[in-house]
């Protein structure tokens, strides 16, 4: 047999060869494995929009539907609870959804800061941007417990206290960095609503 | 290699005997107990702090056969779920009983390993040459706290849904992959069917074999160098004729009935949790836990179990006004270390440079405070694993330190709870800045060690350990 001290360099040429060899091997198969935490097919599929009758809502009525497995809010505004989006403008962090807008605000949600088509109806992701919480409804204005005493309605993330306002954008310092997210939507009549999909597609 | 020996016994020897050596020659069984216990020789001083290790084990052991049968009945299935363990709770035989034993014995495990770390905290047992075993130690409790979550998820109840979308999210706040990797956690869009198979396929198999072999490693680190004592004594210093040491007495069976005592004493606290109080106001299972998930509602109140909440109380604490706080803070720190610090002048750059980009980085306009309230959350779990190297008393244990050491330690203790406190609690305007304030101490406490461990007057540590017999 070959002297224990030297080095045969064929025999190393061919070791370090199939180390390489099953390292690839072994990577790919951790790939693999890796690969299937992704969404399935299935899990995927189940993203098609939903199609909402609005028909018969009273002002200050919230409808929850489910999309995606989410939370969206249709909540009719009477005109006191619009004129109230003036008053919080200035305490808003992002009054004119400015951040993200492509994910978050749809371009005709962003024209004025009711966040919707029609300023009558908010079409709101039920999500808190924080931790994904689903906020409470606190519609009614004035001081409550955990709420500023010039609460002029919207609603309370329970998680970690964050604020959003009836337009669903979220008050200055609180943890949740984002407005709630306005999914694309859009009107198939009057009180018909697609939740989904607009007219530039599904979401 | 010596050629195989056959142990020779006199034909009359006792059955057992002959068995034992037949399977000593072929396998190391009596040298495995020795090793590892029988003639394991531990300090002679041990108190009450000392039987936290093996009640440790005995609840490990208690939770795996507890689960093993749970899992028997249990169906990984988010329409299934919540019905089986209801089905366990009132249908199958004494299954209440199991998954109480099951559900206190997770608290039951925390409560333990906080104390089992208090010990090391009081008597610097992570000290020299002891680090690795500070080390395997903490990696069982990552893996601990991962099996907790991932097991709190199978109820599918209200907390347990929402608990999980909320820690899920928190990788969320990575900036660019951050919503990726958390679409990867799930699975789906939101805690799915897909998620619950998963955690349970974690919380049965995957950590408790991580698990097992961490407390493989931490034994064999801990027996290979010895433990350490109420006076931080390297008893092996002073070895006896026999060459064991003087002050060391074999852990059987001298230790063995004194922690057959402990778990006596801890059994008949558990059994009274178990049969009297197995929810414990709440704090072992939540109200909200018994109502099945919905994904469309968020419970009014969530919080994450109570031994997760003296870290989760750190993530909430961390608003954008804490920023300006912690900006300040990091400064402060710098300046410190630079003044303060023997460190090399490459490794002062190195952290002025870390932290300036750190400072840029706490900018409103750079990244959110969301993302460093993940950041804090993750350091004030990690920053345990530190305390090797920031501690460098003099002496190891709390008996020969200064006075006032004991005042840090307390304080250190009491922002520890009270941050605990505060996690179970709805976060109104004074309990955030209270946990602000026990978010500064906690980690004062850790990256001020190096210094204020090394002040005040030391008492002399004996060379023997100090004991007496009763």
């Amino acid at each position: 047999m070959s002297n224990e001290k030297q080095v045969d360099p064929g025999r190393r040429g061919m070791l370090v060869a199939t180390c390489a060899a099953g390292g690839v091997v072994g990577l790919a198969t951790a790939g693999a494995l890796v690969s299937t935490f992704q969404p399935s097919e299935k899990a995927k599929a189940a993203g098609a929009p939903v199609e909402v009758d609005i028909a018969g809502m009273q002002p200050g009525e919230m409808k929850t539907v489910e999309w995606r497995g989410k939370p969206v809010w249709i909540l009719r505004r009477s005109p006191e609870m619009v004129e109230s989006l003036k008053k919080t403008d200035a305490l808003v962090a992002d009054p004119a959804s400015e951040r993200a807008p492509d994910v978050l605000t749809p371009e005709y949600a962003r024209k004025d800061n009711t966040r919707s088509i029609k300023p009558e109806y908010l079409v709101a992701v039920g999500i808190c941007s924080h931790l994904g919480c689903s906020p409470s409804s606190k519609f009614a204005p004035g001081a409550q417990p955990n709420l500023p005493d010039d609460w002029a309605g919207g609603f309370l993330c329970p998680c970690h206290g964050s604020t959003f306002d009836l337009a669903g954008r979220v008050f200055k310092n609180k943890p949740a960095p984002d407005n709630l997210q306005v999914p694309r939507h859009m009107y198939l009549s009057d009180t018909r609503l697609v939740i989904g999909k607009d007219e530039k597609g599904e979401a | 290699m010596a050629a195989f020996k056959e142990t020779k016994l006199p034909a009359n020897a006792p059955v057992a005997a002959k068995a034992l050596g037949w399977v000593d020659d072929r396998f190391p069984l009596t040298k495995l107990w020795n090793d590892q216990w029988g003639q394991y020789y531990a300090p002679k001083n041990f108190n009450f702090w000392y039987i936290f290790g093996s009640l440790a084990m005995l609840v490990l052991v208690l939770q795996i056969v507890t689960g093993i049968f749970l899992t028997m009945h249990y169906k990984p299935d988010a329409t299934l779920a919540f019905g089986s363990v209801e089905y366990i709770m009132r249908e199958v035989p004494w299954g209440w009983l199991v998954r109480y034993m099951h559900s206190t014995g997770a608290s039951a495990f925390f409560i333990i390993v906080y104390l089992h770390m208090t010990r090391g905290l009081l008597y610097g047992s992570y000290r020299k040459p002891r680090e690795l075993i500070w080390l395997f130690g903490f990696a069982i409790f990552l893996a601990l706290m991962a099996e907790a979550f991932f097991g709190y998820l199978l109820p599918w109840g209200q907390m347990s849904y929402w608990g999980a979308q909320v820690i899920v999210n928190l990788f969320g706040a990575i900036p660019f992959i951050g919503d990726t990797l958390s679409l990867w956690i799930r699975g789906d869009y939101v805690v799915s069917d897909a998620t619950l198979n998963r955690f349970f396929a974690f919380h049965v198999i995957a950590l408790p074999l991580v698990l097992l072999g961490l407390v493989v490693a931490h034994l064999i680190a801990l027996h290979e160098v010895g433990s350490s004592n109420p006076d931080g004594i390297e008893v092996k210093e002073h070895l006896g004729a026999d060459g064991h040491p003087l002050d060391s007495i074999p852990s059987h069976p001298y230790y063995s009935t004194h922690d057959i005592f402990g778990v006596s004493v801890f059994l008949v606290i558990f059994s009274a949790v178990v049969f009297f109080a197995p929810e414990m106001g709440g704090y072992f299972l939540e109200y909200n836990n018994f109502i099945p998930a919905d994904s469309l509602k968020t419970p009014a109140h969530i919080a994450p179990t109570w031994y997760f909440t003296p870290f989760y109380s750190v993530l909430r604490a961390t608003t954008a006004d804490f920023m300006y706080v912690l900006m300040a803070a990091i400064a402060a720190y710098v300046v410190f270390i630079w003044l303060k610090s023997r460190l090399s002048f490459k490794t002062k750059a190195a952290i002025a440079v870390v932290a300036l980009i750190m400072i840029v980085g706490m900018l409103p306009s750079v990244l959110d405070a969301k993302f460093w309230g993940v950041v804090l959350f993750g350091a004030s779990v990690m920053i345990i694993a530190g305390l090797p190297w920031l501690d460098h008393s003099p002496v190891k244990s709390i008996r020969y330190r200064p006075h006032w050491h004991k005042y840090v330690l307390i304080l250190f203790g009491v922002s520890f709870v009270t941050l605990g406190y505060l996690g179970t609690q709805l976060p109104t305007a004074t309990f955030t800045m209270l946990a602000q304030l026990c978010t500064l101490l906690y980690f004062s406490f850790f990256l001020l060690m190096p210094w204020w461990s090394t002040m005040g007057t030391f008492k002399i540590v004996p060379t023997r350990v100090t004991f007496h017999p009763h």
